[in-house]
């Protein structure tokens, strides 16, 4: 199953950080983001990207996951050569993991 | 009964659309209408605007803007926010009196913030940016420096009798906390309150981003009738608890999963969003919708401000080159592939000098790179070319190679497009707050 089938992202940028957070479209999902949506294997999955450190920030109160990957932006929205600079298409690649 | 202040969300970037903001002010009932205008280098290509011509330095779209609302707001007892001043707040305020006299509003009053420009202290100081270099050792590539301030001038001119007033730089919630300051006599020293009136503003400063925009997905995640979203509007109770909602019949929608986005939208440690008056805390917020388009947010919490304010310096980076080219059919990808090792092999033969290089394929791995998934082969693929050089002449030289693959290249290549240009960016650093001093003027129009 893909992370899309059970939560929705979002991502937003600040300097050469990309902050993506994964929200269970359903709260009982929660412990199953909590479960399977780590670090490691984030780490795993952007890690074509991603330069820097990885921090998870969890909010059980909304049932969602906020994720900072330090270095995933090719410098910052100001100076990068990427196609999306900002990063805003990596809520998409974030929904496609595999869980 | 409890005091509640009704705020609209104008705008969530210096290009969005104006009818919202317009909806909002006839049809909101709403006290106070904000446009949050200012992206991270905004200010720096302003002032570029501004040492060609001193009378510019403001946002392009701030006199369409005024032309639309200002009208309808005094009418209506509508007071403006906003941070379209960019690197030129009393040049807009001066074009903001001009029109309103246009429109026979004498005696509006209009307000500026100023301060925030802090690039005479910063070229003096040896405070490092976050690219590891000071801006003495920078030089004359540096174009502007601005700090974060916060809500206390804002208010103060509101509480001054301000109609409108215009900003440089702010912190994006500030914008809003300074009406609920204004209003409800917050202390400036109430982290609770503050860091609420932050959760309000953060939940509003991006507009259409917690109606609906920046949300619908197909299948998964619809919204109706993006084509007329309608922009927020912020019900904040005296207590800081808000209510999110929108105009009746607007487009778009406001339910618990547009606010959570929102709500971690930019937002690093939740307990700890850094603001120029507080330490806002989100991490306990609880998200209620308690009608059709109206969700409740309670919870926010404060933690007293660092004392330090971020600065947003902005600098002549760099130039970059970029050239486009398609194809389409069976092969297409295999020609696009060939297509980039001619342009990388013509680039290194002529000597164009780079220091950095992305050859990508739209449509299939510019965005994700190999993190890119793959399920059959595509009907089309675009070529895109990038460099970064020293001068705008190399940079050039990288769209016409580009272009050269129309007789060149391989077969089918179409729909070229090139670009070269000096690329301004931004690093940032933290100073003290005592190292700001912002200045409130109220004038009539």
């Amino acid at each position: 199953m893909r992370l899309r089938q059970i939560a929705h992202s979002r991502a937003g940028d600040k300097g050469d950080a990309s902050n993506i957070s994964v929200v269970a479209y359903d709260p009982k999902d929660y412990p199953l983001l909590i479960e399977r949506v780590t670090v490691e294997r984030v780490a795993e999955h952007f890690r074509h990207l991603a330069t820097g450190a990885i921090r998870r920030y969890e909010l059980p109160n909304i049932a969602a996951l906020n994720f900072v990957i330090e270095g995933a932006l090719a410098g910052g929205v100001t100076r990068a050569l990427t196609l999306d600079a900002h990063g805003k298409s990596l809520s998409s690649l974030m929904l496609e993991l595999e869980i | 009964m409890m005091k509640t202040i009704r705020i609209g969300a104008g705008a969530g970037y210096s290009g969005d659309r104006i009818e919202p903001a317009v909806e909002l002010a006839e049809k909101g009932a709403i006290d106070y209408l904000v446009f949050e205008c200012l992206a991270e280098r905004t200010i720096a290509l302003a002032q570029q605007d501004r040492m060609k011509d001193p009378g510019a330095g403001y946002d392009p779209l701030l006199a369409a803007r005024m032309r639309a609302v200002l009208p309808i707001c005094a009418r209506n007892g509508v007071k403006i926010v906003t941070n379209m001043g960019a690197a030129n707040p009393a040049a807009a305020a001066q074009a903001t009196r001009v029109i309103a006299r246009e429109f026979g509003l004498k005696g509006l009053k209009v307000a500026t913030v100023t301060g925030d420009d802090v690039f005479t202290y910063l070229r003096v100081s040896d405070v490092a940016l976050d690219n590891g270099k000071t801006i003495a050792a920078m030089g004359n590539s540096v174009v502007s420096a601005n700090a974060y301030i916060g809500a206390a001038p804002i208010a103060e001119a509101l509480k001054g009798g301000a109609d409108v007033v215009i900003t440089g730089r702010a912190g994006d919630p500030a914008l809003f906390l300074a009406p609920l300051i204004a209003e409800f006599g917050w202390a400036m020293d109430d982290w609770t309150m503050l860091g609420r009136g932050t959760l309000a503003g953060h939940l509003l400063e991006c507009a259409g981003q917690v109606t609906g925009g920046y949300f619908a997905d197909p299948g998964m995640k619809d919204i109706p009738d993006l084509a007329r979203l309608g922009f927020p509007i912020g019900e904040v109770r005296e207590d800081g608890d808000v209510v999110i909602t929108k105009v009746k019949g607007s487009g778009g929608a406001v339910t618990a999963r547009t606010v959570k986005e929102q709500l971690l939208y930019e937002v690093h440690d939740p307990s700890a969003y850094l603001q120029p008056d507080v330490a806002a805390d989100f991490s306990h917020v609880r998200v209620e919708e308690v009608e059709p388009d109206r969700v409740r947010v309670t919870g926010g919490e404060g933690a007293p401000k660092t004392g330090l304010l971020k600065v947003s310096v902005g600098y002549v980076d760099s130039c970059v080159g970029e050239g486009q080219i398609s194809y389409a059919g069976r092969n297409a990808v295999a020609r696009a592939r060939l297509a980039l090792d001619i342009v990388r092999e013509r680039l290194a033969l002529t000597g164009v000098r780079m220091t950095e290089t992305r050859f990508d394929l739209i449509g299939i791995d510019a965005l994700h790179r190999e993190a890119s998934s793959h399920d059959g082969e595509p009907y089309e693929a675009r070529v895109r070319v990038v460099g970064r050089t020293e001068n705008l002449a190399d940079a050039r030289r990288i769209g016409e190679e580009v272009e050269t693959l129309y007789t060149n290249g391989p077969a089918g290549g179409g729909g070229v497009w090139k670009s070269a240009r000096e690329v301004v960016a931004v690093a940032s650093a933290l100073i003290p707050e005592a190292a700001v001093r912002t200045h409130v003027a109220i004038e009539e129009a």
